[in-house]
C-alpha cells in the first residue's frame, strides 16, 4: 500500500493526513505547532510512524507556512493550492470558492475545473483570522467556541477598531461599561464577518459554491453569519480543517516515485 | 530550489552601484557638471546638452528609511522615504555628487518630499501637467521644459545650444534602441536571460556614464544573448512567463524578482519604470527639439496620469509580444496612484487578455518575504 501524507504547518496548529491510494482517508493528526516548526515536524514523523506508516512506500508533501521546516518532504505546495485542491475533494465540486480562516491570516480561493484561479490573502494584520477571535475570546474569559454561541444569543454592539490591538481596549471598555458578554461576542463575531465580506467583494462569489476551512469551520454561528452577510450559503464540516493538509496529501499522490 | 544562471561577468546593483560611484567621484575631480535626476520624464537630453551627467537618485534600501522619518511619515512610498534619507544623511554618493537636481511634480508624495530636498540642494520642479489630454496640457510642459532648460543655464551660467540638443536627441535615441533591442531578448522563448539579470543590467547601467560605451556593452550582450537561444534554448519546454508591472522594482529585485524566478518561472518583461516603458517612443528628431522633448516625456505611461490610457496599450502589446502567462503587479507600500490602478488593471489583465493576475503590495524591508513568497509561489503554481 502506497501512504500519500499531507502535512499542513499553520500558525497555530499542524494538521497531518494520511491518505490510502484510493484516497481514503487513513489518519488525521492535529497538534499544537509550538515554537519551533522543525521539532513538530519531527514529532509528527515519530507519531505517523508508530502509527505503522511504511516510510518507504510514502510520499510527503507540506504546505502551510511551516512547509519549508519538514526535511522529509518530498515536496512542498504553498496552502493557497493545498486549500483549494483540499477543498474541492472535500465539498465534492470543481468550482467553488473557500474561505479559509486560519490562525493568523484569511484566505479566500476561487477554484474552477479543480484549479485556483485567483485568491486574495490578508496576513498583514490579524483583523478578521483566528488570532483576533482567540484574543477577544481571552478578554471575555471564554473559549473561542464559547463565544461564538454567546453571540447567537446577543445583538446590538458593533467594534469599531480594525486593529486587534484597538479592538481589544474596546471590548475591555465595553466590560467596564457593563454590556452583556453575548453583546460583546456578537461584536466580535460581526467584526470578523464584516472583514471578511469585504475582502470577498473584491472576488466574484456570484454563482459558486462557497465553503469553509480552517479552525474556525465548526463554528456553525460564524458559518451562519457569514452566509446571511454574504447572501450565499456557506458549507462547512468537520474535515475542513484539514483542507490544507488533505490538499497537500493530494498532491504526494501526484508525485511518481 | 533552482539558481539563477548568470553571466560570469555578473555584477549586482549594490556593486554596480559602488562602482559607479568611484567613476562619478572620477568625474567630478575632472571638474565634470553632475545633475541628479528621479524620474522617468526627466528630459535627460537637457542635461547632456549641457555637458552634464545625470545620475539616478532613486534610492533603495531600508537602511536610509529610519532618517527619513524623522522628518517624512511613516505611511509613505519606500522610494520616496530611501531617497530623502539617501540623501539627508549623504549616504547617497550620488546626491552628494550632485550639484543640482531635476525633478518633476508627479506623484503627491514625491512632489512634497522635493520641498524638503531644495532645502538640501537646488532642486528645480517641472511642472506636470495631472493629465496629458488637458486643454493646454502640450503646451504647458512645454513652457516647462524650457524653464527647466534655462534653470539648468542660469545654475551653471552656460547657454545650452540647439545644436547641443540635437546631438543628445540623436545619443539618446540610441541608447533607447540599445536598451530595447536587450529587453527584447526576453520576447524569445524560453528566454535565454533571467528576469534578475535584466532588471540588474538596466537599472545598473544607469550608472554608466559613458552612454557609448554603454551602448556597446548593450549590443554585444543582446547578440551573445540571441546566438545562446538559437544555440542552447530553441525548442526547449518553457517555465511560466510572467510580466512585471507597476511601480519601479529596483529596489526589490532580491525580494520578488528573484524569487519569482527561484520559485519556478521566468520573469521575461517588465512593464513598469524598470523596464523598456519609454525606450519604445523615441524623441522625433525632425521637430524643433525642445517641442520633441516636451511631446515625448509627457507621453509616458505612469499611474501619475490621469487618465493613464498608455498603460493598457503597453500592457496589451507586451503580454503578447513577450508571449506572457501571468501579470504580477508590484505595489509599493502607500503609492495611492498604482494601488488605485490595480483593480482596473486586474480586469483588464483578466477579462480582456484573459490571463491571471496577481498584484503585491510591499516595501523595502524583508519582514514580509514568508507572506510575498506564499503569493507569489500559489500563483506560479496556479500557472501549472
Ligand atoms: S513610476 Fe511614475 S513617478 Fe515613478 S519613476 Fe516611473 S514615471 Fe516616475
Ligand atoms: S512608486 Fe508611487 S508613490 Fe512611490 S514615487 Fe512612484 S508614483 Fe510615487
Amino acid at each position: 500500500m502506497r501512504y500519500n501524507i499531507g502535512i499542513d504547518i499553520g500558525s497555530t496548529c499542524a494538521k497531518t493526513i494520511v491518505l490510502d491510494e484510493n484516497k481514503n482517508i487513513l489518519h488525521r493528526l492535529l497538534q499544537p505547532t509550538g515554537w519551533s516548526s522543525v521539532e513538530t515536524a519531527e514529532a509528527i514523523r515519530e507519531k505517523l510512524t508508530q502509527l505503522g506508516v511504511d516510510w518507504d512506500r510514502a510520499a510527503v508533501v507540506a504546505t502551510g507556512y511551516g512547509r519549508i521546516s519538514v526535511p522529509y518532504a518530498d515536496k512542498c505546495v504553498t496552502e493557497i493550492t493545498c486549500h483549494g485542491r483540499g477543498a474541492c475533494h472535500i465539498f465534492g465540486s470543481e468550482d467553488l470558492t473557500v474561505i479559509d480562516i486560519g490562525g493568523q491570516d484569511t484566505k479566500l480561493i476561487c477554484v474552477d475545473d479543480s484549479v485556483v484561479k485567483d485568491f486574495i490573502m490578508n496576513d498583514k494584520c490579524s483583523a478578521g483570522t483566528g488570532r483576533f477571535l482567540e484574543i477577544m475570546a481571552n478578554t471575555l474569559a471564554v473559549k473561542p467556541e464559547e463565544l461564538c454561541s454567546l453571540a447567537a444569543h446577543g445583538g446590538g454592539v458593533s467594534i469599531s477598531s480594525m486593529c486587534t490591538v484597538f479592538a481589544e481596549s474596546e471590548v475591555i471598555s465595553l466590560i467596564g461599561r457593563g454590556e452583556k458578554k453575548e453583546n460583546i461576542a456578537f461584536g466580535v463575531v460581526d467584526s470578523i464577518v464584516k472583514k471578511v465580506s469585504t475582502q470577498a467583494g473584491r472576488l466574484n462569489l456570484k454563482d459558486s459554491k462557497v465553503c469553509l476551512t480552517g479552525g474556525l469551520c465548526e463554528f456553525d454561528y460564524l458559518r451562519q453569519r457569514l452566509e446571511k452577510t454574504l447572501g450565499i450559503s456557506v458549507e462547512a464540516c468537520p474535515d475542513a480543517r484539514y483542507a490544507g493538509a488533505i490538499g497537500a496529501a493530494l498532491s504526494a499522490a501526484a508525485i511518481r516515485k | 530550489m533552482p539558481e539563477i544562471k548568470l553571466p560570469e561577468d555578473f555584477v549586482t546593483y549594490p556593486e554596480a552601484r559602488k562602482k559607479a560611484f568611484m567613476a562619478l567621484k572620477a568625474l567630478k575631480e575632472q571638474g565634470r557638471r553632475v545633475v541628479g535626476i528621479f524620474c522617468t520624464y526627466a528630459p535627460q537630453e537637457l542635461i547632456d546638452a549641457a555637458d552634464a551627467t545625470s545620475v539616478s537618485l532613486c534610492a533603495i534600501g531600508e537602511e536610509n528609511i529610519p532618517a527619513a522619518e524623522k522628518v517624512l511619515p511613516k505611511n509613505l512610498c519606500p522610494l520616496i522615504k530611501a531617497s530623502y534619507g539617501g540623501a539627508v544623511t549623504d549616504h547617497c554618493p550620488f546626491f552628494y555628487f550632485s550639484d543640482m537636481v531635476l525633478a518633476e511634480s508627479t506623484c503627491d508624495g514625491k512632489k512634497k518630499m522635493y520641498e524638503y530636498l531644495d532645502k538640501l540642494k537646488h532642486t528645480h520642479v517641472m511642472q506636470l501637467p495631472p493629465g496629458r489630454d488637458g486643454r493646454g496640457a502640450q503646451e504647458y510642459w512645454r513652457q516647462e521644459v524650457v524653464a527647466a532648460k534655462e534653470d539648468i543655464e542660469n545654475f551653471y551660467g552656460i547657454t545650452i545650444t540647439e545644436e547641443k540638443l540635437r546631438e543628445a536627441i540623436k545619443l539618446r535615441n540610441r541608447e533607447r534602441k540599445a536598451i530595447l533591442d536587450y529587453y527584447e531578448v526576453g520576447r524569445l522563448k524560453p528566454s535565454p536571460i533571467s528576469g534578475y539579470e535584466l532588471n540588474t543590467v538596466i537599472t545598473s547601467n544607469e550608472y554608466a556614464f559613458d552612454i557609448e560605451k554603454k551602448i556597446a556593452f548593450l549590443e554585444k550582450r543582446t547578440a551573445e544573448l540571441v546566438e545562446k537561444y538559437h544555440s542552447e534554448y530553441e525548442g526547449k519546454p518553457s517555465r511560466p512567463r510572467i510580466l512585471i508591472s507597476g511601480c519601479p522594482t529596483h529596489g526589490v529585485i532580491d525580494k520578488v524578482i528573484k524569487r519569482i524566478e527561484e520559485l519556478g518561472a521566468d520573469v521575461v518583461g517588465f512593464e513598469n519604470c524598470c523596464g523598456p516603458r519609454e525606450k519604445k517612443d523615441p524623441v522625433d528628431e525632425t521637430k524643433d527639439p525642445i517641442t520633441a522633448l516636451a511631446e515625448k516625456y509627457l507621453r509616458v505611461n505612469c499611474s501619475v496620469m490621469s487618465p493613464n490610457p498608455g498603460r493598457y496599450e503597453a500592457l496589451s502589446e507586451q503580454i503578447d509580444d513577450y508571449q506572457v502567462d501571468g501579470v504580477i503587479e508590484v505595489v509599493l507600500m502607500a503609492c495611492h496612484t498604482y494601488a488605485i490602478e490595480s483593480e482596473a488593471m486586474k480586469q483588464f489583465v483578466t477579462k480582456e487578455k484573459g490571463i491571471p493576475f496577481l498584484s503585491i503590495t510591499t516595501d523595502y524591508s524583508t519582514t514580509d518575504q514568508g507572506q510575498i513568497d506564499t503569493r507569489l509561489g500559489a500563483f506560479i503554481e496556479l500557472l501549472g
